[in-house]
């Protein structure tokens, strides 16, 4: 299925959810609503004829313009084809639907994408910090993220 | 008497009543163990949080992060698209060739940029060669947890062969910085072919000696067949990848359902678990995929010697690449799994954004799902089984 | 030589500490050379060469070991229990220790020669269970804990093995004492009780098969007795970290080696004594005597002891529920048959 289909089909069952697409890219992306991707991870994952039934990679971006990204890399063992679907939130509202329920495999992904980049997944099963320290301060990956002065009474650099 | 002082602080979780077949109630607790992160058999610095009712494991929580290196926020600080590199080495210390040409792969797709022949058959022997020793620690260490000292060390005594033709390759023995983006670094060096074939020729002995010590002996097949099963739909969901997805009965192998390089010229099979010894997806199966591997691997580095073509290997690039803006996932088979990255240029020299898609932090992810019920021994076996590499998941 | 030593200085306590020290020598020099064994064996079934520098082949590493334990640091855990923390190594190597009073060395010397000899090592070596009990516990560290846990379950459950397949030879040689258990079987080879003992032809092809099956039941249970590979569950490496020795270091840590080690020994001369003529020369009246019998059961433990590294250097490890399966429903119950069919053997 080539992603032009997959964004008709996706256009036509989930009314306003597709808010952008660049289908000539190398890699094509669909830009979907923050607050519904859960649906249609779900769709995509189960509906037959999609079948993206293996979360490739789920990544954290910090575009620098006050928004933050959350990238899924999409594929499908039985149909091999390939989607990228992304989402957008504001730094200051950084609410994205989890989609742990879908794929087990998002579940640290995510909690990796809150830990680097602050992005709150909303119904997430546990969602906590995973290779920072419970205690740190801030979300490094952001790109105005400043290395604090001091860690624990640590100076930092030292 | 020993006094209620000296009982460990967190003894206590849960009181519980259970019947006794006197028929009194006799009070037991489960008992909450850190494994690690120093522990023997963690591989690393992975902590395992364990909840144990005696001997049998309830609840597992891994704790990762002990080896974070900050290797995205590093990638995104670099002034140069190829410094990056030393440091995707770092990242699974126990295969960085895989890791080399992973992320080259991905910033040469950015470039759409196609390397020498040459370059391609020598990054095929050179991963392959990689697979092979990062399987052998794999095999190796896993004999270790399963009690056996002995195969470890003939599986060491093998990969030292391999970092000797490494060695002679580019000078380092674990962290090689030799796939470049647009190449590699220096050419095959006088005597590597022959050093090579000698060791395809002689390692399938090696194999013959560990499978005869380790996978059919009586005790080992017990302590591994049935034991962590990992279902075939479960792996799928977990994206599990590798070893782990393929001991699961899963016919999946990048390198053949999702090309790059020139792995389409060579014979050679994907190796399944089938379940021989017990269920589908055990740890066996596990161990088993990766013996098989090593084979075949064995095949390819045969075939790709042979084969090998003359020419360049670097193409000609600029020394600061800049790519135009846009972005890329390119995944790899790497000994553990899918190995991603995901780059983001904005068409300066530096990266704009890099993830790297481990796989060992993929594999680790499903342990929970997979290890409730087993006894401690087990947890063991399974973590073992799972093959993780914690610069890698910790990144 | 107990009689010979009383001649000299009559019955006080000088005699019994007099008697009680060549046991003791014979550990320490018997541990050295086991050590460097085990090493070497190891190094070279895993292709190396082990230790090369220490002497000729390294020979001087263990005393070289045993200077570095001596200095390095006793450190305690703060929250141990230190009494039993500091008594547990030494009631380990006490068991270990009292088992080998009633261990007879040659024809000449035995510690202590009682009638209950047999009865007695099973009997006393279980002091070591407390003992490692006791390190585990004190140790207030839970991967400690499990370990004694794991080892007082499983050296119980080996001693029944041990102590039916011991009755197999008391039942063929009609003694608890461990020199008439011996001598019952000299004069060579085919006497010995793994042989059917001194039998007629007939009896003795019977009694063959069994008390063969429990002599090998009988170095099973030694191994796990002694806590080795694959039996090795209570300071398994890769589960338990060190199991109950996981706190202990320096001199303490060495004791617990010295037992095991000893005890080695202890379950191999037993086995050696029981079922393999002890210290009768294998030949006949052809090397035998008080000398020769020191060699012999040396010999004879030796080669056990080789067989335990041999054993421990190839085999992976149990796991807990399959250790207890092999005692209770594999060894016991074969035992039982034999020792059931022995009777009636001996009957008949």
């Amino acid at each position: 299925m080539t992603a032009q289909e997959i964004h008709d089909s996706l256009k036509a069952k989930f009314e306003g959810a597709v808010v952008e697409a660049k289908l000539d890219a190398p890699q094509p992306w669909i830009r979907i609503d923050e607050h519904r991707i859960r649906d249609v991870c779900r769709f995509l994952c189960d509906e037959p004829g999609f079948e993206f039934d293996y979360l490739m990679c789920l990544s954290g971006v910090d575009y620098n313009d006050g928004n933050l990204g959350v990238v899924y890399h999409l594929s499908s063992m039985p149909q091999k084809h390939k989607i990228v679907l992304k989402v957008r939130c504001t730094k200051e509202d950084p609410h994205v639907q989890s989609v742990a329920s879908v794929w087990g495999t998002a579940n640290w992904h995510e909690r990796e994408a809150y830990d680097m980049f602050g992005i709150v997944f909303d119904e997430h099963p546990d969602l906590r910090r995973i290779l920072c320290g419970d205690d740190y301060p801030g979300h490094p990956l952001r790109k105005d993220f400043k290395v604090p002065e001091f860690y624990n009474g640590m100076k930092v650099p030292y | 008497m020993i006094d209620s002082k000296t009982l460990p602080t967190n003894y206590v979780t849960k009181p519980e009543k259970r019947a006794t077949s006197t028929g009194r109630s006799l009070r037991t607790d489960e008992m909450i163990i850190n494994m690690g992160p120093q522990h023997p058999s963690t591989h690393g610095v992975l902590r395992l949080e364990i909840v144990v009712d005696g001997e049998i494991v309830v609840d597992v929580i891994p704790h990762i992060g002990y080896l974070h290196r900050c290797f995205e926020k590093h990638a995104e600080h670099m002034t140069n698209y190829q410094q990056v590199i030393p440091y995707a080495d770092r990242m699974d210390y126990l295969s960085s060739m895989s890791n080399d040409w992973a992320y080259a792969l991905t910033v040469e797709r950015l470039l759409k940029l196609e390397v020498p022949q040459r370059v391609e058959y020598i990054r095929v022997i050179m991963a392959e060669l990689q697979r092979i020793a990062s399987h052998l620690i794999a095999v190796g260490t896993y004999a270790i947890d399963m009690g056996a000292f002995t195969p470890f060390l003939w599986c060491f005594r093998d990969r030292e062969r391999i970092l000797d033709l490494f060695e002679m390759t580019c000078g380092a023995r674990l962290l090689y910085n030799y796939i470049w983006v647009g190449g590699v670094s220096h050419d095959l060096p006088a005597g590597f072919v022959e050093k090579a074939k000698d060791f395809c020729k002689d390692f399938r002995t090696t194999l013959k000696e560990v499978h005869d010590v380790l996978t059919y002996n009586e005790i080992f097949v017990k302590r591994t067949a049935n034991v962590g099963v990992l279902p075939k739909d479960v792996a799928v969901n977990y994206s599990c990848s590798g070893p782990m997805l393929r001991g699961s009965g899963v016919d999946w192998d990048l390198r053949r359902d999702d090309p790059y390089g020139v792995y389409g010229k060579f014979e050679w099979g994907v190796q399944i678990g089938k379940g021989t010894k017990g269920t589908v997806g055990d740890c066996w199966d596990r161990y088993m995929v990766r013996m098989n591997e090593m084979e075949e691997s064995t095949k390819i580095v045969e075939q790709a010697i042979a084969w090998l073509p003359e020419g360049n290997v670097q193409s000609a690039i600029p020394k600061r690449i800049r790519p135009e803006a846009g972005e890329m996932y390119a995944r790899t088979e790497s000994p553990r799994g899918e190995l991603g990255f995901y780059v983001i240029s904005d068409g300066t020299a530096s990266p704009y954004r890099v993830k790297g898609r481990a796989p060992a932090f993929v594999n680790l992810s499903v342990l929970p799902e997979i290890s409730k019920g087993a006894m401690i021994a087990d947890l063991v076996a399974i973590v073992g089984s799972v093959d993780i590499v914690l610069g890698e998941v910790d990144r | 030589m107990e009689e010979l030593l009383q001649s000299f200085i009559g019955e006080s306590w000088l005699l019994y500490v007099i008697l009680a020290v060549p046991p003791l020598v014979f550990i320490l020099l018997y541990a050295l050379v086991t050590v460097w064994t085990e090493m070497k064996v190891s190094a070279h079934m895993q292709d190396r060469v082990a230790y090369m520098y220490t002497g000729p082949h390294g020979l001087f590493q263990p005393v070289a070991d045993i200077l570095k334990l001596l200095q390095k640091e006793d450190t305690i855990p703060a929250a141990a229990d230190k009494t039993l923390f500091r008594l547990a190594p030494f009631l380990v190597f006490t068991g270990t220790y009292a088992g080998f009073a009633a261990l007879p060395f040659s024809s000449a010397y035995i510690g202590s020669n009682i009638n209950l000899g047999v009865f007695y090592i099973v009997a006393v070596s279980s002091i070591v269970v407390v003992g490692l009990l006791m390190a585990g516990w004190a140790s207030n560290n839970k991967w400690s804990l499990f370990g004694a846990m794991r080892s007082a379950a499983q050296v119980i459950s080996y001693e029944i093995p041990t102590a039916l397949a011991l009755l197999i030879a008391v039942m063929i040689t009609g003694s608890l004492n461990l020199q008439e258990v011996i001598r019952f079987q000299d004069g060579g080879i085919f006497n010995w009780v793994v042989f059917g003992g001194p039998f007629p032809l007939l009896q003795k092809l019977l009694l063959l098969p069994f008390t063969f099956i429990a002599f090998l039941i009988l170095f099973v249970a030694g191994i796990a007795e002694v806590n080795r590979t694959p039996f090795d569950l209570p300071e398994a490496e890769s589960e338990l970290v060190q199991g109950y020795n996981t706190e202990y270091s320096g001199m303490k840590f060495a004791i617990f080696y010295l037992a095991e080690y000893a005890n080695m020994y202890l379950v191999s001369a037993i086995a050696a004594c029981v079922f393999l003529g002890g210290w009768s020369s294998p030949f006949g009246d052809f090397m035998s005597g008080p000398l020769w019998g020191v060699f012999w059961i040396v010999l004879k433990g030796f080669f056990f002891v080789f067989l335990q590294i041999w054993i421990r250097w190839t085999l992976p490890r149990l796991r807990v529920d399959q250790l207890m399966y092999t005692s209770w429903k594999v060894l016991t119950p074969f035992l039982f048959v034999c020792v059931f069919a022995v009777g009636l053997i001996l009957v008949l």
